[in-house]
This record gives structure tokens, sequence and C-alpha cells, in this order.
């Protein structure tokens, strides 16, 4: 095990994908020489060279639809955007292009590619650099779309995302890229649609993903231990495919669900698990699932309204006592 | 407001003398393929009368030269694709009558397995990228071809088509920075036939020489006489040589189309009146390479009429093959939409 920084996990599964496959870039706005805009690629142009890691002008769909067309012709584009509001003016190419060609051409053109970046709130950015997308992109046939809550699912995640071949969208955020945590020595990777129970409990489950996990779901389950409530902690990891057999074996267990997000509540991730759960364990609910989402509002930049907006603590805590009847 | 177009020809005169020497039987080629295109396309329009085509169809007719001789001069290597105007340039790169037809059909037979349609004509193994519905969406897919060959030291080049409407599009100018930044061997090839739907190329832009558009981003650019499938072909060849050397190129083809836009408009409406099609009638490419051929005792009436009865033949019985092909079966309705399908949870 080794004790390591997102950043220096995910930089890690590329530098091992790029070694291990000659087929497999990094391209993106400043991902080379300026070592990365979050500092993810960092030292890998000096590593791998111009031939594999690509800084590009700023043409979110010239390099998206690029890495398309590259991957429909062989290549395995890691492709970086300096965060996903950006990747709004790539969308045509990722919705229209990359989810919908193998379809299209009856199975003939696969497009093994990972859009990844920033997804989410950073701190105070305002409307246009703070919203996330896990909805958008999940709603979408022929899409994956990935996310991670620690260092070692980064990296295993990451890995398994760049030899997918299909198209992956890999959700990070700025804002854990620092966050430590303990790394597998050597080779592995974490296979798409398969869970994590992050916290065993009994008493409620509580679905988050993301960065959510560690500020928001685990210290509530913390606080909320200290009122005698064992909350449990399920981290789905990858959005599509939804592992529901984890949520629901918790369910089960639980009979209180509190779905925890940082996408606008309208229509949100938490939407379609929700119905899955009031499907598949209707009989088995003690309450009726609780939502904690970002509202749903374009995201104000003053401190005392950005915080009004998102999902905290606070919030999970109530969800979980309303579900409780506490 | 609809703009009177006085009937103003691309400058035609009878195709040049041939630079490149083309034997009479690439000649004979090159009839033969255009002639096929005409035939199917016109075999489509009779199905899409009759029911048997569905959603939006957009007709090559008038258009023949520019597929044919483009492709032509490409290798098998190459790489091409185009918009949803690609049944003409389908054949042109090799695909069956019989898999177009059945495309169109929506059976199982067609090239994408009855999942494209119309708009979406594909062949892996041709080296066919597609028909792309997005105006200008697949321009940066065609860039990404290009870069995928340089990519892996290759040296095939993309001919990527698209019509005068996509150059006022994001995809257009971003590719064409990005091939021109990084020597990619591609042609654009602008398919100019005049109207975006009912548009007038004149209602959608000041620079209507589309062709130095290219100059913003120094790339090499040139115009082509696109009713001419000898000038095609040789211009073609002359791009498509500068891109296997890593110099990427803009090629303006001026052609028009004889028919409407989709099969809801008709072939001359408010935005384009009788006379200017007739006139563009008298530039048939079909027609041009037919004269030329003969004043040269390239091809004799005889031979005519035996390549007409032909192709015709061909045409019908592919037809006929394409209808007696099944619609996928209901149960195959989730395939492809992934290559690695998941099943959630079984990996655990
Ligand atoms: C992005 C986008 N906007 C609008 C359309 C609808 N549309 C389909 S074809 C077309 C006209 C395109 O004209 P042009 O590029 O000149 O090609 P042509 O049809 O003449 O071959 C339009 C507006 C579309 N398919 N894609």
């Amino acid at each position: 095990m080794a004790n390591l920084s997102i950043r220096d996990a995910l930089n890690q599964a590329m530098t091992e994908e790029m070694a291990r496959d000659p087929m497999v870039f990094l391209m993106g706005e400043e991902v080379g020489a300026y070592n990365g805009a979050y500092k993810v690629s960092k030292g890998m142009l000096a590593q791998f060279g111009p031939q594999r890691v690509y800084d590009t002008p700023i043409t979110e769909g010239g390099f998206a639809g690029l890495g398309i067309g590259a991957a429909m012709t062989g290549l395995r584009p890691i492709i970086e955007m300096m965060t996903f509001n950006f990747a709004l003016q790539a969308i045509d190419q990722i919705v229209n292009n990359a989810a919908k060609m193998h379809l299209m051409s009856g199975g003939q053109f696969c497009i093994p590619i990972v859009f990844r970046g920033p997804n989410g709130a950073a701190h105070m950015l305002a409307a246009q650099h703070s919203q996330s997308f896990e909805s958008f992109y999940a709603q979408v046939p022929g899409l994956k779309v990935v996310t991670y809550s620690d260092a070692k699912d980064a990296k295993g995640l990451l890995k398994t995302a760049i030899r997918d071949d299909d198209p992956v969208i890999f959700l990070e955020s700025e804002m854990t890229y620092g966050q430590q945590g303990d790394v597998p020595d050597g080779e592995y990777t974490i296979p798409l649609g398969v869970g994590e129970v992050k916290r065993p409990g009994t008493d409620v489950t509580i679905i988050a993903w993301s960065k959510l996990v560690g500020q928001l779901a685990l210290p509530a389950a913390e606080e909320l231990a200290k009122m005698g409530i064992q909350a449990e902690v399920v981290d789905p990891r990858t959005i599509k495919p939804l592992d529901e057999e984890l949520i629901f074996d918790s369910v089960r267990k639980t009979n209180r669900v509190v779905i925890v997000e940082e996408n606008f509540k309208f229509c949100g991730v938490g939407s379609e698990i929700s119905e899955r759960i009031y499907n598949r364990c209707f009989d088995d609910l003690d309450a009726p699932v609780e939502r904690v989402t970002s509202h749903d509002v374009p995201m104000p930049y003053a401190h005392s309204l950005e915080s009004a907006v998102l999902p905290n603590v606070g919030r999970v805590i109530e969800a979980v006592k309303k579900v409780l009847y506490v | 407001m609809p703009v009177k177009k006085k009937a103003e020809a691309v400058a035609v005169e009878a195709p040049k003398q041939q630079k490149l020497a083309l034997s009479k039987q690439q000649l004979f080629h090159f009839l033969r393929q255009m002639r096929q295109i005409r035939s199917l396309e016109e075999r489509s329009a009779q199905a899409y009368g009759q029911g048997k085509i569905g959603g939006f169809c957009h007709l090559y007719i008038g258009q023949e030269a520019v597929a044919v001789g483009a492709v032509a001069a490409t290798r098998p290597d190459d790489y091409v694709l185009t918009t949803y105007r690609d049944h003409g340039m389908a054949l042109a790169r090799g695909i069956q009558p019989v898999a177009i037809l059945g495309e169109l059909f929506g059976r199982v037979i067609g090239c994408s397995k009855g999942r494209g349609g119309s708009m979406h004509m594909f062949d892996k193994q041709l080296n066919f990228l597609g028909g792309h519905g997005i105006v200008g969406g697949h321009i940066a897919l065609g860039t990404g071809a290009a870069f995928s060959s340089k990519y892996r030291g290759e040296d095939r080049v993309v001919l990527c088509f698209f019509g005068e409407g996509a150059v006022h599009n994001g995809g257009f100018h971003e590719s064409l920075n990005l091939a021109s930044l990084w020597g990619l061997p591609i042609v654009f090839v602008c398919e100019n036939n005049r109207y975006g739907m009912g548009t007038a190329v004149e209602r959608t832009t000041k620079v209507v020489d589309l062709h130095k558009k290219a100059e913003s981003y120094g790339m090499a650019h040139g115009i082509v006489n696109g009713m001419d499938v000898l000038e095609v072909y040789e211009q073609s060849k002359r791009a498509i040589a500068g891109a296997r050397a890593g110099i990427p190129c803009f090629l303006e083809m001026t052609c028009y189309r004889f028919r409407g836009h989709s099969m809801s408009d008709p072939v001359h409406s408010h935005y384009r009146t009788k006379e200017e099609v007739e006139c563009y009638r008298e530039q048939d490419p079909i027609l041009l390479l037919t004269e030329h051929m003969k004043n040269h005792g390239l091809i004799t009436d005889e031979e005519l009429s035996e390549l007409e009865r032909q192709v015709s033949a061909e045409i019908r019985a592919a037809m006929d093959a394409a209808l007696a092909s099944p619609e996928p079966d209901p149960a195959t309705v989730f395939d492809y939409i992934y290559k690695n399908p998941i099943r959630p949870g079984t990996r655990r």
C-alpha cells in the first residue's frame, strides 16, 4: 500500500496505461507544458513526449470530435476537459457521435474514449463553473458514467475506463485532488458496475458518490453514530452501469434510504435510483426515500448563497432523521 | 424572403484536356458509377413514394461527379466520410447497392444492419466512416481519423465531405484549425450545391468564395468544378497527394442538386426558379462525361445503351434482394448500444 493523493493516483493510472498501450494518448487544454490545469498530468509530457501528450487550443468541440474520430480508427484517447462545464461545448460530439456511433453503424465502430476532468462545484466559482453533470450523461444510452470517492477507486476505475471499448465520462473533482488515501501497490483495476459499501451500518442507507462520500456522507454518519444511529454509506462508484443489487441489499437490511448528490434535484440521478428502489424494494421500505441535492438554482457567487444551494452535512442528518421518524 | 437568383452557371466548359491521361477503362468506370448512383437514387425516390423508405431521404442526384471523381482519387486504405446525403458516396466507396438499399429499407442486409438508415451508412472494411446527420458534427471526426493516421505513422488520407451549409458551423472552423496546426493528412471537401435546404449561400455569408475561408487557418485551398468528374478527380488527386505529405487542403466543389433538399421539398419552389434548375441540368455531370467520351470516340451508342441496361438491371435486382431481406428482429433492440455491455454488479 502506498499513501497517495487522488491527483497522483489518477496520474499513475494514466501513466501506467500509456506505458502499457501505445494507442493510448492524452489530449486537452494545458495537459502538457503547463502540467495540467490542476496538475493531474504532471510530468507526463516529459515522460511520454509530444507524440503522446497533446496540448490543444481552446476548442472543446474540436478536440472532443477529433478524439472520437481517432477512437473510430483504432486509438484510445484520454480527453481531458479542464472542467465539465466546458464540455458543454462538446456535448454534441459526446452525445451525437461518441454515444451513438456503435449503434448507428450496426456495431462496426466502437468508441474507446475517456472524457475526464473536474465536475461539480468547487468554491465560489459562480454559475458557469459550478455545475454537476452526472445526470446529463447518465441519461444517454451508449455512455458510461464513472465517479470515485477515494484514491484507490480513482486509480482502479480510471484504468478500467481507459481499457473499456465504450465512451466513458469520468467525473473528478478539483476539491479532492489533494485528498490522500491508500492505494494498492502494483497493477490493479476495479470493474465498472460494481459499487462499494464505504461504511457498514444497520439503521439507514446513505447513497452517495464522488466527493460527497467524503465530504457529506461519512461525516454525517459519524455524527449520526454519536446519536446512536448506524448509517451504511453505499457508493455505487459508477453511475452507469449502476450496481443496483448492492443498493437493494443495503435497503433490504436498513429499510430506510437517503440519496445524496450534487446534481440539481429535478431529474437527478437520485430520481432514477429511488424509482428503482420503489420498484424492487417497496415492501422493504419503512419510509419514503429522501433526497438531498443541490437546489434547482443556477449557482450564485456569494458564499452564503452557494452554501444555501449545495447539499451539506446538516441536510443529510435532517434527511436521515426524517426517514427514521426521529 | 426568397432571393431571386439569376441562372448563373458554374463555369462550365467541356472537360479540359485530361492531364492525367485517364484510360478509357477509367472513364468508363466513372460513367458507370455515376449512372449507378443516379439509378439508385431514382429508384429510391420511387420507393420512398411507395412508403418503403422511412424518415428523411436526401438524394444525391446532380452531385454524382463529386463522389465518383474524388473517391476514385483515394486508396482503399484511405478514409472517407460525409453527411446524411450519403447514398452516392457510399456507392462510390464500394458499398454494394443491395447494402445501401437494404439500409434505406431498414433491413438486416443494410450496411448498418438497419440501425442507421438513409443518413447513417457505414462500412468499416471499406474505411467508410459514415454518413452523419448533424451539420458540421462529423468534420472533427474526419480530423480525428487523420490524426489517427499520423499518430500511427501511416500515410492514410481522409476525405471529409460536407455541404456549404456546414461552413458556418463551429465544427468546420475548429477542425480546419486543428488540421492545419498539426499538419494532418486530410482533404476537406465542401460540396457547394448552392443551397442549404432553402437558404442560398449568399444569404449565409459575406465571403461567398468559401474556399478562401481556409486562409484564416493557413491552409491550402482551391475551387473545383464539381460537375466535371475529370476535374474533380484531377484536383482531388493533387490535394490527396499533398495531404499524404502532411499538407491538408480545403477544396470547394461547385455543384448543384437537381432534386429537393429531401423528399418533402419539391425540385423548385420559392427559393429557386425552374429556369435555374433547368440551366444547371444542362451541365448534368453524367451528360458532360458522356459527351466528352463520345467526342473522343471512347464510347459508342451501343456501349452506352448496354451500360444503361446493365445498371438498370443491377439496381433493380439489388432492390429486390434488399426487399427480400428481413427487418431486424425486435428481440435485438438492445444490441450495439455498447461494445462491452456490463450487467451491473455481476463482476462483484
Ligand atoms: C446542426 C444542424 N442544424 C440543422 C440541421 C437541419 N438540416 C439538415 S440539412 C440542412 C441543410 C444543410 O445544407 P448543406 O450543408 O449545404 O448540405 P446539403 O443538404 O446541401 O447537402 C439543415 C439545416 C442539422 N441536420 N444539423
